[in-house]
């Protein structure tokens, strides 16, 4: 279980341009839970998840999982457990590393990164197989160097990579936002898929509300550092794009 | 001509140490160290003093090294730890250095001719005692830049080589990967300025001496050798980038050496090293804004 607990996140304190984005924010999520988050900009989605990650502290709050504090770990502490994908593909993968490394890199996670063999040349059709899954035709180029391959193509290996090891919480920041509608159909497709299969733990900030009301078992709408709709269950289900989107006008009408 | 041909090559293939450290650092930690220019007089100053006091000359080696690492690791401390740009933590550790060096070789130092470097002590004499001083240095130069150049290659393909390398190439990952990715680029600092380092004791028992000032323009050097090696083999994909940088290393001595050898004053050095750079720098169109990746 994931809880943000009473979290202050005040940008610029003390100057004319003070920002006040969150106010005893809090925040409970399930675990298997695949919540779609959307809002406005600034609305505090990406703060959202910064404060979670530990990309950017908090004034005052705390993040638990499983009712311990990790608001003290660091940022890549909380990676051991975390996975996360970012609106840009370049993000998630080494653009000059091949795929097959970058893999290899992705697949020792949570162990020594030692002297021992970085290319682990038994684990090449393990690699096969798991791009073979993704329907892409990319368990070809694994000895392709990765900045060499579309948006799309680098966003699905991020994402295959920051689930290729156990983790609990997968953490997507606008993560097809920067696809073109047919790949981001299929990332989504896909990110879907591994979040049912490995039962993570999900926390998707997304512009696309048509995506927030398909995928996903619980949606959050944020205003100005609130929630102002939080759906889950059959009363989700229920919810249409369409609504969402009307929810939002008005929310964006109310901000001016 | 022959000599000198032999010299300037084994001058490459020394100072590709140099270009090892650089190309760490440089290309695949993209972290722009100037600590460079301290470290190498910091390996020739342990050095001399250590030949000085009649240390065996093989031992003077690992001392270098472990005195380099330990300056690169003070510049990724500064760095890491004191949250210090990398540009000024270099400086910094530079700027520290030129003072420590002097105070541990106590002046310019020179290694008397009595004394044995590692191209006259055994065991080189038992396995190159057939040539002349100049194929001994060219033999033991060659050797140890290859093992270092093969060991380094090793090193870059294990894991913790590999973390290395997505370190400079998208920190984010390293840090998707539960690793903090401070201490992946002190680890790299000290292994290059260890190398540096090494670079330093070599030339040191070259040329018998050592001088405070050594170190000017090794990051120039360094860096014109990464960029000349990098562009030359850019389309050979099998060609690694520590071979390239060693034919940059030769390359740039020969091109030094025929300058001087056309009457070049020597007090002109570093303003033809600058140039050099500089040429080197537009003609392969990289401008110093990325020199990543081999």
């Amino acid at each position: 279980m994931l809880e943000i607990q009473k979290i202050t996140k005040v940008y610029n304190a003390g100057t004319v341009t003070e920002n006040r984005l969150f106010s005893d924010f809090s925040l409970t999520v399930d675990d298997g839970q695949f919540v779609s988050v959307v809002g406005g900009n600034g609305s505090g989605k990406t703060s959202l998840l910064n404060i979670i990650c530990g990309t950017i502290p908090a004034e005052s709050g705390d993040v638990l999982v499983d009712g311990q504090s990790i608001s003290r770990q660091k940022d890549y502490q909380r990676c051991a457990s975390m996975g996360r994908v970012y609106q840009n593909p370049a993000l998630g993968t080494c653009p000059n590393l091949t795929m097959l490394e970058n893999l290899s890199l992705a697949d020792n996670k949570g162990r020594p990164f030692g002297l021992s063999r970085g290319v682990s040349k038994t684990r090449g059709a393990y690699f096969r197989e798991q791009l073979a899954a993704l329907g892409l035709g990319l368990e070809d180029k694994l000895n392709v160097k990765m900045g060499s391959l579309s948006g799309g193509q680098r966003q699905a290996v991020a994402l295959l990579m920051a689930t290729l090891t156990p983790l609990r919480f997968l953490i997507l920041d606008e993560h097809t936002a920067a696809l073109d509608p047919k790949t981001a159909e299929i990332i989504m497709a896909l990110t879907d898929r591994i979040v049912r299969e490995k039962r993570l733990t999900a926390v998707m900030v997304t512009h696309n509300l048509r995506y927030a009301a398909e995928y996903g078992d619980r949606i959050l709408m944020l205003d100005r550092g609130r929630i102002v709709l939080d759906r889950a269950g059959q009363e989700k289900r229920d919810t249409s794009a369409e609504e969402l989107f009307q929810l939002f006008s008005r929310a964006a009408l109310d901000c001016g | 001509m022959l000599d000198l041909v032999i010299s300037t090559v084994t001058q490459g293939l020394i100072y590709a140490l140099i270009s090892f450290g650089v190309y760490i650092i440089y290309s695949i930690l993209d972290f722009p160290d100037l600590s460079v220019d301290g470290s190498f007089p910091l390996g020739a100053a342990v050095t001399a003093v250590l030949l000085t006091r009649g240390v065996n000359p093989y031992l003077t080696l690992p001392a270098a090294i472990a005195a380099g690492a330990l300056a690169g690791l003070s510049t990724g401390l500064i760095h890491v730890k004191l949250h210090v740009r990398d540009l000024l933590a270099g400086i910094i550790t530079m700027t520290a250095l030129f003072s420590i060096n002097l105070q541990i070789a106590g002046s310019n130092l020179t290694v008397e001719r009595a004394t044995d470097t590692i191209f006259t002590a055994e065991p080189t004499m038992a396995v190159f005692g057939g040539l002349s001083l100049l194929g001994r240095k060219l033999a033991v130069a060659f050797l140890l830049t290859l093992a270092v150049k093969l060991g380094l290659d090793a090193y870059l393909r294990t894991k913790s080589g590999l973390l290395l390398r997505a370190v400079g190439d998208n920190g984010t990952l390293v840090t998707a990967l539960a690793r903090d990715r401070g201490s992946v680029k002190i680890l790299g600092l000290t292994l290059s300025n260890a190398l540096v380092a090494l670079a330093g004791c070599v030339v040191c028992h070259e040329q018998r001496s050592f001088s405070a000032t050594m170190g000017t323009g090794q990051v120039v050097f360094g860096l014109a050798t990464v960029i000349i090696g990098v562009t030359l083999f850019r389309r050979l994909r099998f060609v690694r980038g520590t071979t390239a940088v060693i034919v940059g290393s030769i390359l740039y001595k020969t091109c030094i050496q025929v300058a001087i050898s056309l009457g070049l004053p020597a007090n002109l050095l570093k303003l033809i090293t600058a140039l050099l750079f500089l040429l080197v720098l537009v003609l392969s169109g990289r401008k110093g804004e990325e020199i990543i990746h081999a």
